[in-house]
């Protein structure tokens, strides 16, 4: 990879964006998480597992996962009307597989895991934003789970492979290439490429994306940790 | 739909036992689609049409193309547009309404094949920048559903589009003038779909029929075009590991030629 | 004293000759934690004692619900669980329960709390409780408070070192609903409050060390300060 591409916002190709993430943001919640990466602001709360409605959606043997991902109408540049958009549908579907793997559903016969997805302000990268915190929030909600799951966006911009594109990037990247992984287990659960890539590109940004997620993933580790941490040096 | 999905789990197990030992029920090699046929010019009244069985799903695609305006950020480009319906006679499974999630993924995969080969010429399509140019409409039919209806509908797509026909028509300062006689769309390239599954323990194939499709749980849907280029990944249901998937998409490297060879022949297309 | 090791799902415990206990799971030759927790392994059992987490039912457990429906022949009982929970009249009124007599919405209406016991569950139906044994019943005096059920066994302490330690300190009666309400009744409010502060100061620290020592002072202080 050439070193010396320095990108539009004056990151080098495999560097991730500032990330900042909260969990324990919503008092109603079971769980919640809160996650910036640049300017990409995603809030995630989540239900459950919770008796089910309507009842014939449930599952003999074991919980069922609903995931929606919503757009707020000031997320963009245009404002975004609230009714959802294909994406979304496509985005709450493929979040939802790509957490779904990671949940021990089969300890909640006959209910539901609600996921509640808000992107507040959408800069690229919201449905991996998304997939960090909703890991967040499930494993704060103490749902059983398989792994963290970490995602970050790889692509292919003016011909470089480039790690965690911004929305500039995205409107002109030859491909975009997100990805989540449970890297403990070496499991992917979730790869979309959109765009054109060459095997040889796609092994390199494949191999960019893995990295990457596992910068995500230690930051995921240590905001989790972080809120024990600060509780056990408190004195009395 | 629940009991729809339920198979035995001595087909399962049967399912899997055989692959590892390299077979499939329905005696197939692990990498050999089911038997592909193509009918074209089905439907009269579209501007273009193809009916793509694989084994017994089968799938019609059709295309219309009407006038319309552009997108505001690409005003000299025509309109391509992809929808899918999996119609209730189709499948138990399928109930009738808007599309559901799996609709919309399915045309959100075919559409993302088409669009970032940039398949169809758009800049072709215009006819007034910025306001008017013709836009191309695919609309997805899943007629019978026997697992696979990604690769299906992806070949029917492109088969559709190879085969449109419109009224020749010529620009002059920016009005549409029509003259005798059709012409082809402008098709650039061939994307077709690989879709492959495994079990959590044994090979992968390709083309699952439904029964493989509910019983190996791993699923990925790979797009390539003729030059080899990977031009769109959809892992659906699963998890695989990193060098599983570099195996999925060498192996759909090497079985993609022949379903381009099965549009090239079907529809004359020479890209 | 060994440090308290905070785990996190999908966290490599220890591999080798173990057997998985509460929230860990086996993959390959590893043991993994599956929840938020503090790592506990006794003799070759590891377990993870999660830190959150809904209460999952257990046939046996004393819980404490809130009616929030009533039927014909039951009530509905919400026993902060994925699952609602069943009390039947014919239970509550010892089988001598006669429909046109006896009135279910006047004996317990929404929003009353009662202490029961679980005597029925399993995957596929709803618990079911009862009310017939000593303690068990409508609720009508002291307060509830909340905590994770996960803190549980940190409430209850070693031998019951914690719990004994409330209730003889904070002069209250205390009923622990494995769901994670508990009940307190003192003979003055301050004595249920003084109780409660300290329930929430465990939910808060349940997995720091010298807890025990520090809810002790607490309740001194407390103790002085109702005093005065």
């Amino acid at each position: 990879m050439s070193t010396e591409f320095i990108r539009v916002d004056g990151r080098l190709p495999d560097q991730l964006r500032p990330i900042k993430m909260v969990v324990g943001v919503l008092d109603r919640a079971d769980g919640s998480a809160y996650v910036e990466q640049g300017n990409t602001k995603v809030l995630v709360a989540v239900y459950g597992p919770r008796e089910i409605h309507p009842k014939h959606q449930a599952s003999l043997d074991s919980a069922i996962v609903r995931c929606r991902y919503h757009m707020a109408p000031f997320s963009t540049k245009e404002r975004k009307t609230p009714a959802p958009s294909r994406r979304e549908v496509e985005l709450s579907k493929v979040i939802k597989d790509a957490l779904s793997q990671a949940i021990f559903l089969e300890n909640f016969p006959r209910t539901s895991i609600d996921i509640f997805i808000e992107v507040l302000e959408a800069d690229g990268g919201t449905r991996c934003a998304s997939i960090n915190a909703c890991s967040l929030a499930l494993a704060n909600a103490g749902i059983p789970l398989r792994d963290l799951v970490s995602s970050v966006a790889v692509g292919k911009y003016k011909g470089h492979i480039v790690l965690d594109l911004n929305d500039e990037e995205d409107e002109v990247a030859e491909a975009d290439m997100p990805i989540a992984i449970m890297l403990s287990l070496n499991k992917i659960t979730l790869l979309q490429v959109n765009g054109v890539l060459t095997e040889e590109e796609f092994k390199q940004a494949f191999n960019l994306a893995v990295k990457g997620s596992m910068e995500i993933n230690r930051v995921q580790r240590e905001t989790l940790r972080s809120i024990y941490a600060s509780i056990k040096g408190e004195e009395d | 739909m629940k009991t729809f999905k339920v198979v035995s789990q001595l087909v399962r197990t049967r399912i899997v036992d055989l692959l590892n030992k390299n077979s499939r029920m329905d005696g197939r090699g692990l990498l050999d689609y089911r038997e592909i046929k193509v009918e074209k010019g089905f439907i009269s009244k579209a501007a273009g049409s193809a009916q793509v069985s694989i084994g017994s799903t089968k799938v019609l695609a059709g295309v219309k193309v009407e006038l319309g305006e552009p997108f505001p950020d690409v005003p000299d480009k025509g309109v391509l547009t992809v929808n899918a319906e999996l119609v209730p006679l189709a499948s138990p499974a399928f109930e009738p309404g808007p599309p559901d999630e799996n609709a919309v993924e399915l045309a959100r995969i075919v559409d993302r094949a088409l669009r970032e080969t940039e398949t169809v010429d758009l800049k072709m399509l215009c006819i007034e920048p910025g306001k008017k140019v013709f836009v191309v409409f695919v609309d997805i039919y899943v007629l019978d559903y026997d697992g696979n209806f990604i690769d299906a509908s992806s070949l029917a797509s492109i088969l559709a589009l190879g085969n449109a026909r419109i009224r020749k028509f010529r620009v002059e300062e920016g009005k549409l003038k029509y003259e005798d006689g059709y012409i082809p769309l402008p098709i650039r390239h061939i994307p077709v779909t690989v879709t492959l599954a495994k079990p959590d323990d044994g090979p992968f194939i390709v083309d699952p029929n439904l029964e493989e499709e509910f019983s190996l749980g791993n699923r990925i849907s790979i797009s390539i075009d003729e030059l080899g280029r990977i031009c769109g990944i959809q892992k659906l249901e699963g998890t695989l590991s990193v060098d599983e998937i570099f195996e999925a998409i060498s192996t759909a490297k090497n079985v993609a030629p022949k379903l381009i060879e099965i549009v090239k022949k079907e529809s004359g297309l020479n890209v | 004293m060994v440090e308290r090791r905070i785990v996190l799902p999908g966290e490599l415990l220890v591999e080798g000759d173990y057997q998985p206990g509460l929230n860990v799971f086996k993959y390959g030759g590893g043991f993994y934690a599956s929840k938020i927790g503090v790592l506990s392994i006794v003799k070759q059992t590891v377990s993870v004692i999660a830190l959150h987490g809904v209460y999952e039912p257990k046939i046996g457990d004393v819980v404490i619900g809130k009616i929030i429906d009533v039927g014909t022949f039951s009530w509905t009982v919400d026993i902060k669980s994925p699952y609602t929970a069943v009390l039947n009249a014919s239970d509550y009124f010892k089988g001598r329960f006669n429909p046109v007599k006896d009135s279910l919405i006047k004996t317990l209406k929404p929003g009353d709390m009662i202490i029961a016991q679980i005597a029925d569950f399993d995957r596929t139906k709803n618990p079911v409780l009862t009310v017939q044994g000593s303690g068990l019943g409508g609720i009508t005096k002291g307060v509830i408070v909340e905590l994770s059920p996960s803190k549980i066994p940190r409430l209850i302490g070693r031998k019951g070192s914690m719990i004994n330690l409330l209730k003889k300190e904070g002069r209250c009666d205390i009923t622990i609903g494995k769901n994670g309400l508990i009940h307190i009744v003192g003979e003055k409010p301050e004595d249920e409050e003084l109780v409660a502060q300290a329930i929430r100061k465990i939910e808060k620290e349940a997995h720091t060390m010298g807890l025990t020592d520090r809810i002790m002072k607490l309740m001194r202080k407390g103790r002085e300060l109702n005093v005065n």
